[in-house]
């Protein structure tokens, strides 16, 4: 790591210069001045490397107008760059008892729910149903539960279920570098945190209490993680709670940072769009974004990143998942359940949110299949991680 | 006869190919088929190694092919000592290509892990093929610690851009004592027969078959052209010159 700047202010001073994290929206009017001629020359560069104006210009409204020509130039480079194929995961949730009070979520601890937190037993039944339908990559999912879902409690249940997956990665609330350090020992090897939002403003107003409402806590973990030796970081916006130009340009900041600072870390994004959930109506938020606008994202990501990972969960439905894969798509989750333990006993507790494509792994694999992709089960082996 | 050969074994073919990237495989299968090619690397990563009914392995037909391990995903030389200890324990195979990649995003071979695992994996009995970039240095560093061949790369792998590093893989090629097999980046058969007809010994090819549209037929193709670009450099191809030379000379009369 370069001792000239830390990272982490390097960050914070990335995301504070293009005015993102503020109110001061610099970015929309340099986003209505991009003209159509300014995208029809980004688009004769050679695709995946990114700068700031690149994404700029590709995300801007007189791109919408390109979005053929886009996804034309996104879907060669994916294939060049990862093959025709997919790979697939799954998540394990573990508790959905939360402290937090996130607006948008199922989970939220002012919401009335019955709660469930598994134990490790019935963690491992789960999993086992999950490497039942031959999935090898595990994403362990918690809400915010100190007082259950300990560092202890995670490592433990990492090192019973190291022989049976290839990969095990978490998606749990921010934690400090020797916690990171200490399940990264334990067998786990990639961090999934979305941000939610970059805007410090609306970030409030949606995490209206608990540790998750401190922005920058959130912002810096991933330094933590990658210093940890954590392989795989997985960034995203929650799509819907504020303006998703705004949240491409700070998530790709972000990424880039990440990528230049902690070169043996592979990124991925995530862009989920909300969805309905236990006292959530998804029409309360002003920011939902339509298919048209999810696809220019996803294709300007990839047109600025050749390599990143981009990720795809059981949010969408069936008919858009199977569109979206063509245009740059190179991991999504398969079968899944939203609720612990959700695999063993169905349509029970409370889901973090509703699950909109219900198909099967390997329904998902024929699909895959029948579109000229491989599905890929197995893309790492524990042997990796000592 | 005109065979490669490696650590003392003979092969017909001078094409080594990849099993990743392709769309299903069915189409792998068929790819290596009209290959001809007698190594076929696997990443270890992808498959369960000690299962012979995996997907990827199932098809790839041991008797015909010798197959290649790879360690790719390794970040440092201890995770793929530790791989190839594994992969042998569970399979017999002693050979490996060897790669350390840590950068995920051009998976560029790391120089010092590279070597300090081949160190380590040589003297513990494998045959050992390096994934390099393409410094001569490296090449003999290597050579003399007991690696098989060396594989420097002609250009970032998956980017189809030929033969960028040209100028330095001519020196390995010229200092060279173990089969140099040019492994990364070829994206064109034309770019094959240029690396045989320079001098390689091989070359390993993924990518370019892979996402071809008909990766059979692209297969065929590769295999046509690293036999013609061997038989050219057999042959001894005529040197270049800058300037024309004429078959009628104007100063003739002088003579």
């Amino acid at each position: 790591m370069s001792r000239l700047l830390s990272p982490r202010s390097d960050l914070a001073a990335r995301l504070a210069g293009r005015h993102l994290d503020s109110k001061q929206a610099v970015w929309q009017s340099r986003l209505q001045a991009v003209a159509a001629s300014d995208v029809e020359r980004e688009l004769t560069r050679s695709p995946g490397r990114y700068r700031w104006e690149r994404l700029l210009t590709l995300i801007s409204p007189a791109a919408e107008a390109y979005l053929e020509e886009m996804a034309q130039q996104a879907r060669a480079l994916t294939v060049q760059r990862f093959g025709k194929t997919v790979s697939l995961y799954a998540p394990l949730y573990v508790s959905n008892d939360c402290i937090n009070q996130c607006l948008y979520c199922g989970f939220n601890c002012k919401s009335r729910a019955d709660r469930r937190r598994l134990s490790i037993k019935e963690a491992i039944a789960e999993a086992e149903l999950i490497a039942a339908q031959g999935l090898t990559d595990l994403l362990l999912v918690s809400s915010e539960d100190p007082a259950f879902v300990t560092i202890d409690y995670l490592a433990e249940l990492t090192r019973s279920l190291r022989s049976r997956f290839s990969t095990i990665s978490i998606e749990i609330h921010q934690l400090s570098r020797a916690d990171y350090q200490r399940l990264f020992d334990a067998g786990i090897d990639g961090v999934t945190l979305y941000q939610e939002t970059y805007d410090r403003v609306i970030y409030k107003q949606f995490h209206r209490a608990g540790p998750k409402a401190d922005y920058d806590r959130r912002l810096h973990a991933f330094d933590d993680a990658a210093q940890a030796g954590m392989r795989r970081l997985g960034l995203g916006v929650l799509l819907g709670l504020a303006d998703w130009r705004m949240e491409t340009l700070a998530l790709a900041e972000h990424g880039h940072h990440l990528m230049k600072h902690y070169w043996r870390s592979h990124i991925s994004f995530s862009f989920p769009r909300l969805r309905p959930a236990n006292d959530v109506q998804a029409a309360q938020f002003s920011h939902l974004l339509a298919d048209r606008h999810l696809v220019q994202m996803i294709l300007s990501l990839r047109l600025c990143f050749a390599d990143v990972g981009l990720v795809l969960s059981t949010r969408e439905c069936a008919a858009l998942r199977n569109q979206l894969i063509h245009l740059g798509i190179t991991r999504m989750s398969a079968g899944s359940k939203t609720n612990p333990g959700g695999y063993s006993h169905q349509d029970e507790g409370v889901e973090q949110f509703q699950v909109s494509d219900t198909r099967t792994a390997v329904q998902i694999a024929q699909m895959l299949s029948q579109q000229g992709f491989d599905p890929v089960w197995k893309d790492w082996d524990a042997a990796f991680t000592a | 006869m005109d065979r490669l050969k490696i650590a003392g074994r003979e092969f017909e073919s001078r094409l080594l190919v990849g099993t990743g990237k392709f769309s299903s495989t069915q189409a792998m299968a068929d790819a290596l088929k009209e290959s001809d090619a007698d190594i076929v690397t696997v990443a270890l990563r992808r498959v369960n190694i000690e299962d012979e009914n995996d997907d990827m392995l199932a098809p790839i037909d041991r008797d015909r092919h010798l197959l290649l391990p790879n360690t790719s995903g390794a970040r440092d030389a201890q995770e793929a000592v530790r791989l190839a200890r594994l992969a042998r324990a569970a399979t017999g195979i002693e050979w490996l290509k060897l790669e350390v990649t840590p950068d995920p995003y051009y998976l560029l071979p790391d120089p010092i892990e590279t070597l300090k695992a081949a160190q380590i994996l040589v003297k513990e009995g494998f045959i050992v093929l390096p994934y390099i970039n393409a410094d001569p240095i490296l090449a003999k560093r290597l050579e003399d610690c007991g690696t098989a061949t060396v594989m420097p790369l002609a250009s970032p792998i998956g980017s189809n851009q030929g033969l960028q590093t040209r100028a330095a893989i001519e020196i390995i090629i010229e200092q060279a004592n173990v089969p140099v097999v040019v492994d990364a980046g070829l994206g064109r058969p034309s770019h094959a027969a240029e690396a045989m007809e320079m001098g390689a010994d091989a070359v390993l090819v993924n990518t370019a078959i892979a996402t071809a549209q008909d990766p059979s037929q692209m297969a065929e193709a590769f295999k046509l052209a690293v036999r013609a670009g061997r038989l050219a450099h057999l042959a001894g191809p005529g040197t270049e010159a800058k300037t024309a030379s004429a078959s009628s000379p104007l100063t003739g009369f002088l003579e």
